[in-house]
């Protein structure tokens, strides 16, 4: 068997964490590389989060929140947004490609956004290889 | 006169998802309920459903929540194998005399092991299995029955019909349970209302003896297959041939057995239902065996409530269902394996000859005797069709004062409106009982809370089969021993169904034998079972918080059905990641805040002003929001209901009833322009016409802002004068205008705007509205030529004898279909319609005098900018999405919110009503309460990190971070600052947490090492 990326999710409780449920629920089948972890908002997902999963094997990890300006909680998913661009900086510092770290947005009733964001960054980083991959080849 | 002094509790009749919300309502707004259930477990028809339309939920999986809710509901107490034997008194206080029969197995001492029904020697068939498989004389009536206890059938077991024959049963009963000297109990309560939601009965199809049920075995009902594709069913969820267990390849189903067919059935009306559970079914049998053929035989699809259509067209399209439109009127054996053969016309006009392996009658539903003698007994009316009759304007009040009905005994309707009417009639009780609200019920009592804090960690994991939903495609026995090797975990054990009501029990007993401090349940989602469990670890005297749910169900075995061995790992890594997370949870304390016990009411339509009265007449004051200088909206532009009521007369009465009750404060040309606030305490904006704004104060609310009317731009209209829409043609026909007067030729097009690529939907109220005009036109002036084309005629439920009226006038229905929509032309001084006629297979011209589009009902652009400001989702058709379409049909996924009316939904006005009384009574349960209990994930400050950076403060969207002074200062003398939380303002959304670099603040149940742990605990394997 061929490299199996493993992804981390971050799923809002209010949009995107419902869409998964909704895609289960409408039987949509999707890469099992994706481990979701339920979070109240997108805007709650630490910086530090990221580069814990990155520096502990995971080879991808996607942000996913409301829609802007649908967010539960006003505008939690811009300051997510905003944040993201700090995380991005910071993955560029430790030497990780920007490409294994992904936001996007998504409603409850969009689980097939939600299918395509899952696939997208499973095969994306599957072409990428293992994270790190690098400095071991180096 | 004196006027009876009124009690404050309830009779329900009926333990099935109607009554049991009903129950549950009134319950929790603070009436006592006696729920009455005829047989030995409450559930109803639901709890014999594999799945529901149109999310293809689990039935069993969104009631047991419901049923374990009620079995534990300290002011509902249930009685089974009971039937109301006798009524006297007067409305408000009513004696209820109520028969209990004899269980034969004593409820106290009975465990529900199961022991008596493995030894038990007799067998016979199983009323709910529906007949397809066999129990035993000593049973219990489903596996996760409320109550969970056994029964012995009297008609059945051999030691009650001849002493000293058997007693196998009493001897292995380790627990003494089995009671052969039972006896029957009769039971008097005093209460103050009845309502009535007994349900209905499936139609049985063997009198009629063409469709060969009951003499071929191939010929099942829709309700046996059901029990055929269920995982607790007889077959354990497998479809195979009842006759030979061959697989099945081809499957008809045939429509409207026992519904629209007085001649072998007796029956006029369309049950409603039956048309997509065909279709949910057909999808299901094709789900459980790829390659298999399905075909529904119809009249029209009547596909007519939120998502039908949208459901009807995937099955079509993408799953290959095969839609006949043709009635079949027989089935035959063809050889001697148990094939069946099918004739019929086919829409070319040829008889064709098909074979199949099975054929599945999709039964109507009825109400039987038993009930129409307990209707008698209390004295109530009831339609020519045998259901519950009352007006459209109060579609849950009878004709007897006191005595309200619900659900399917009030006419043939899916779930999501059962549950709807179950609510309204708690609404309509709560009115009528309001002096006695909170007279008889008592506070739920928990038991302390242990104190674990001094404790490590014990974890006890339990991993749910969901029936085959899980265990179908996951390993659980591998699941369960990985969950054993992980850290702290004590304890694992498997369950059929984790929500089940005696699984409620064994986790309590496990907390309590394993000293277990956190639970881990790897199940469905926490977004609709958390809750349930919180609950339970409360009566286990453990915090709430204390359990976490793996979600290996939505985000697994459902997604991964294809895959069982990386459904395996995965299941294995979200048990792993739940566990590590509840390692470091700690007991978190819930937080209250008083509720302002007031309503706002958005809308002053139909809707709303039922709703604000409601609310008004249950002792609440209320807000009700109009923006137009005038209340009524869209039913203003009614004339008649579906049953004939004056529609302008009773929106009259009703508008003076709002002017005048003082509880209700009238904000007419006013908007919504603002919200703070969350629920019990709401802070809402109102902006009115001259730009004045005022702010109030509410604990609920309620939108109702209606729908509109869609404007065409196709047949001529807004081109040709005389093409017209339906509401624009009853005016014109209210004023007499010439055109209608003198009109000899009048066209209908259904549809119009509806059911198209860009509005894949019904709107529900079109077929009935222009039957009712095309009769109307007809009792003028019999002389007139009257076309319906209609793409299916929707006249559900008891509307269906409008449509039979219509064409006994000599109304003309023609069939069309999307891709050959009728063509209108101006042609001097009349409109020539073209048309295929489907029955003679060839073109037609009509020349009409007027044509009258039934245009589509569309959502507001309103509803936009309400959900932004409430924070409440639109669906993809711009009306409000409901939080579960099955079971919280008024109710918002934001606490505190509801909806009613067209807002949800194009509706007719007795459904509008129902749903405005729903949302009333959803609404009441929590004003009726002195404070709501908030959440207690929200933002904590660690003060040994926090150094008042005060970046969170920016970021908090709900100003609920302050800095203050900390008790120390800086080596210069400066006051140390340091950020503080205000509990009530806080919603735990965690933007502090992503923000703080210092670790200096957290979630409550979401920390950072909490999430961190749950990462690598993913990235572990």
């Amino acid at each position: 068997m061929g490299f199996e990326p493993k992804i981390i999710a971050f799923c809002c409780n209010w949009c995107s964490y419902a869409a998964a449920d909704l895609a289960g629920t409408a039987r949509m089948q999707y890469p099992h590389n994706v481990r979701i972890i339920r979070v109240m908002c997108s805007g709650m997902v630490h910086p530090e989060l990221v580069l814990d999963a990155l520096s502990h094997g995971a080879d991808g990890v996607i942000v996913l929140g409301c829609h802007l300006g649908e967010c539960h909680y006003q505008d939690g998913n811009r300051k997510a947004l905003a944040r993201s661009e700090v995380i991005t900086e910071l993955l560029e510092d430790f030497g990780y490609e920007t490409e294994r770290y992904e936001i996007s947005w998504l409603s409850s009733s969009e689980p097939d956004r939600l299918v395509k964001a899952f696939t997208g960054i499973t095969e994306r980083v599957r072409k990428m290889g293992p994270v790190n991959a690098r400095d071991l080849a180096g | 006169m004196l006027e009876t002094k009124k009690v404050g509790s309830v009779m329900i009749v009926g333990g099935g998802v109607t009554g049991i919300q009903a129950a549950l309502d009134l319950a929790d707004a603070g009436y006592f309920v006696y729920l009455i259930e005829k047989s030995g477990a409450i559930g109803g028809a639901m709890a014999q459903l594999d799945k529901t339309f149109p999310t293809n939920d689990c039935s069993m999986c969104i009631i047991a929540p419901k049923l374990v809710e009620c079995g534990r509901h300290l002011n509902i107490r249930i009685l089974t194998l009971s039937t109301v034997a006798g009524i006297s008194g007067s409305a408000g206080n009513f004696k209820i005399t109520v028969k209990e029969r004899p269980r034969y197995v004593d409820v106290d001492k009975c465990i529900a092991c199961g022991l008596c029904a493995e030894k038990c020697p007799k067998k016979v068939s199983d009323e709910y299995n529906a007949g397809t498989g066999r129990r035993k004389a000593v049973f219990l009536k489903y596996p996760q029955a409320v109550p969970l206890k056994y029964q012995i059938d009297p008609e059945a077991c051999l030691q009650l019909k001849k002493p000293g024959s058997c007693g196998l049963c009493e001897k292995v009963c380790d627990a003494g349970a089995i009671n052969f000297a039972d006896t029957e109990k009769a039971h008097a309560f005093s209460v103050g209302a009845l309502v009535l939601a007994p349900g209905f009965e499936p139609f049985n199809p063997e009198a009629a003896g063409i469709w060969g049920f009951g003499k071929f075995p191939n010929v099942i009902t829709s309700l046996q297959l059901e029990r055929y594709l269920s995982a607790t069913g007889p077959t354990d969820g497998h479809l195979a041939r009842p006759s030979d267990g061959k697989p099945v390849r081809k499957i008809a189903f045939l429509q409207c057995v026992g519904s629209r067919d007085e001649n072998k059935c007796g029956k006029g009306y369309c049950s409603s239902i039956c048309c997509m559970a065909a279709i949910k079914e057909a999808s299901m049998v094709k789900e459980h065996m790829p390659g298999l053929s399905a075909s529904i035989f119809y009249m029209d699809m009547r596909t007519h409530g939120k998502g039908f259509d949208k459901y009807y067209e995937q099955a079509k399209s993408e799953l290959g269902v095969r839609f006949v439109r043709c009635r079949v009127h027989g089935v035959e054996p063809h050889g001697k394996n148990g094939d069946l053969r099918l004739r019929y016309i086919n829409e070319q006009g040829r008889q064709v000859e098909e074979y199949y392996d099975m054929v599945v009658l999709s039964v109507g539903i009825e109400t039987p005797k038993h009930m129409l003698d307990m209707a008698d007994l209390v004295g109530i009316q009831m339609t020519a069709n045998n259901f519950a009759a009352a007006s459209d304007f109060s579609p849950v009040t009878t004709s007897k004062e006191g005595i309200f009905t619900c659900g399917a005994f009030a006419g043939p309707k899916d779930i999501p409106q059962s549950v709807v009417e179950g609510s309204a009639a708690a609404a309509a009780v709560a009115q009528f009982l309001a002096p006695a609200r909170g007279k008889l019920t008592r506070g739920k009592a928990y038991p302390e809370e242990r104190d674990v804090s001094m404790e490590a960690p014990r974890i006890g994991v339990f991993v749910c089969h969901c029936g085959s939903n899980i265990a179908g495609v996951v390993d659980v026995v591998a699941v369960e021993k990985h969950a054993a090797t992980l850290p702290f975990v004590v304890h694992v054990e498997r369950n059929i169904f984790a929500c089940s009501e005696d699984t409620q029990q064994t986790l309590i007993s496990r907390i309590k034998e394993k000293g277990l401090n956190r639970i881990v349940v790897a199940a469905c989602t926490p977004r609709t079972h958390e809750y349930l469990f919180r609950g339970t670890l409360k009566a286990a005297g453990l915090n709430e918080y204390m359990v976490e749910i793996a979600n290996i169900r939505n985000h697994n075995s459902w997604v991964h059905a294809e895959n069982q061995q990386v459904a395996t790992t995965k299941a294995c890594d979200l048990v792993r990641m739940a566990v590590a997370k509840i390692t470091s949870s700690v007991p978190l304390a819930a937080v209250t805040v008083p509720i302002v016990p007031k309503g706002l009411v958005i809308g002053g339509g139909l809707a709303g002003m039922t709703a604000a009265l409601s609310l008004a007449e249950q002792g609440f004051e209320v807000h009700l929001v109009e923006k137009t200088d005038k209340l009524g909206g869209n039913s203003l532009n009614l004339k008649h209901t579906y049953s004939g009521e004056h529609v302008p007369m009773k929106v009259a009465k009703l508008i003076d009833r709002i002017l005048l009750n003082e509880k209700v404060i009238l904000h007419k040309e006013s908007v919504v322009s603002g919200v703070e606030g969350f629920v019990g305490n709401f802070k809402t904006t109102l902006k009115n016409v001259n730009g004045r704004s005022r702010t109030i104060e509410h604990g609920v609310g309620i939108v109702a802002t209606g729908g509109k009317i869609y404007s065409p731009d196709e047949y001529g209209y807004k081109t040709i004068r005389r093409v017209v829409t339906s509401i624009e043609f009853d005016k014109l026909h209210d004023l007499k205008e010439t055109h209608v007067k003198r009109g000899k030729s009048f066209v209908f097009i259904q549809c119009v705007g509806s059911r198209e690529k860009e509005r894949m939907y019904c709107s529900k109220v079109c077929c009935t509205h222009s039957v009712q005009s095309a009769i109307e036109l007809k009792r003028e002036d019999s002389s007139r030529n009257v076309y319906i084309l209609y793409r299916d005629m929707r006249t559900y439920g008891e509307r269906e004898s409008l449509y039979k009226k219509a064409r006994q006038m000599g109304v003309v229905f023609i069939n069309y279909e999307l891709h050959g929509k009728p063509k209108v032309t101006a042609n001097g001084k009349s409109i020539d319609v073209e048309l295929w006629d489907h029955v003679l297979h060839r073109p037609l011209l009509i020349k009409a005098d007027m044509v009258i589009l039934a245009a589509a009902i569309v959502a507001n652009k309103d509803a936009e900018n309400l959900a932004k400001l409430y924070n409440i989702p639109l669906e993809e058709n711009g009306f409000f999405q409901e939080a579960h379409v099955k079971l919280r049909p008024v109710d918002f996924m934001t606490d505190g919110m509801f909806m009613a009316g067209l807002a949800h939904y194009p509706k007719p006005v007795d459904e509008s009503v129902a749903q405005a009384l729903a949302a009333s009574a959803r609404a009441a349960t929590l004003l009726s309460r002195k404070e709501v209990t908030l959440d207690a994930v929200k933002a904590i400050v660690d003060p040994a990190f926090c150094d008042g950076c005060a970046l969170c403060i920016d970021v908090c969207p709900y100003q609920a971070i302050t800095l203050v002074e900390k008790d120390a200062v800086t080596a210069d003398g400066q006051a140390v600052k340091i950020v503080a939380i205000n509990e009530a303002q806080c919603k735990g959304c965690g933007l502090c947490q992503g923000t703080c670099p210092k670790r200096g603040v957290y979630v409550a149940g979401f920390t950072l090492d909490q999430l961190r742990d749950q990462v690598r605990a993913a990235l572990q394997a």
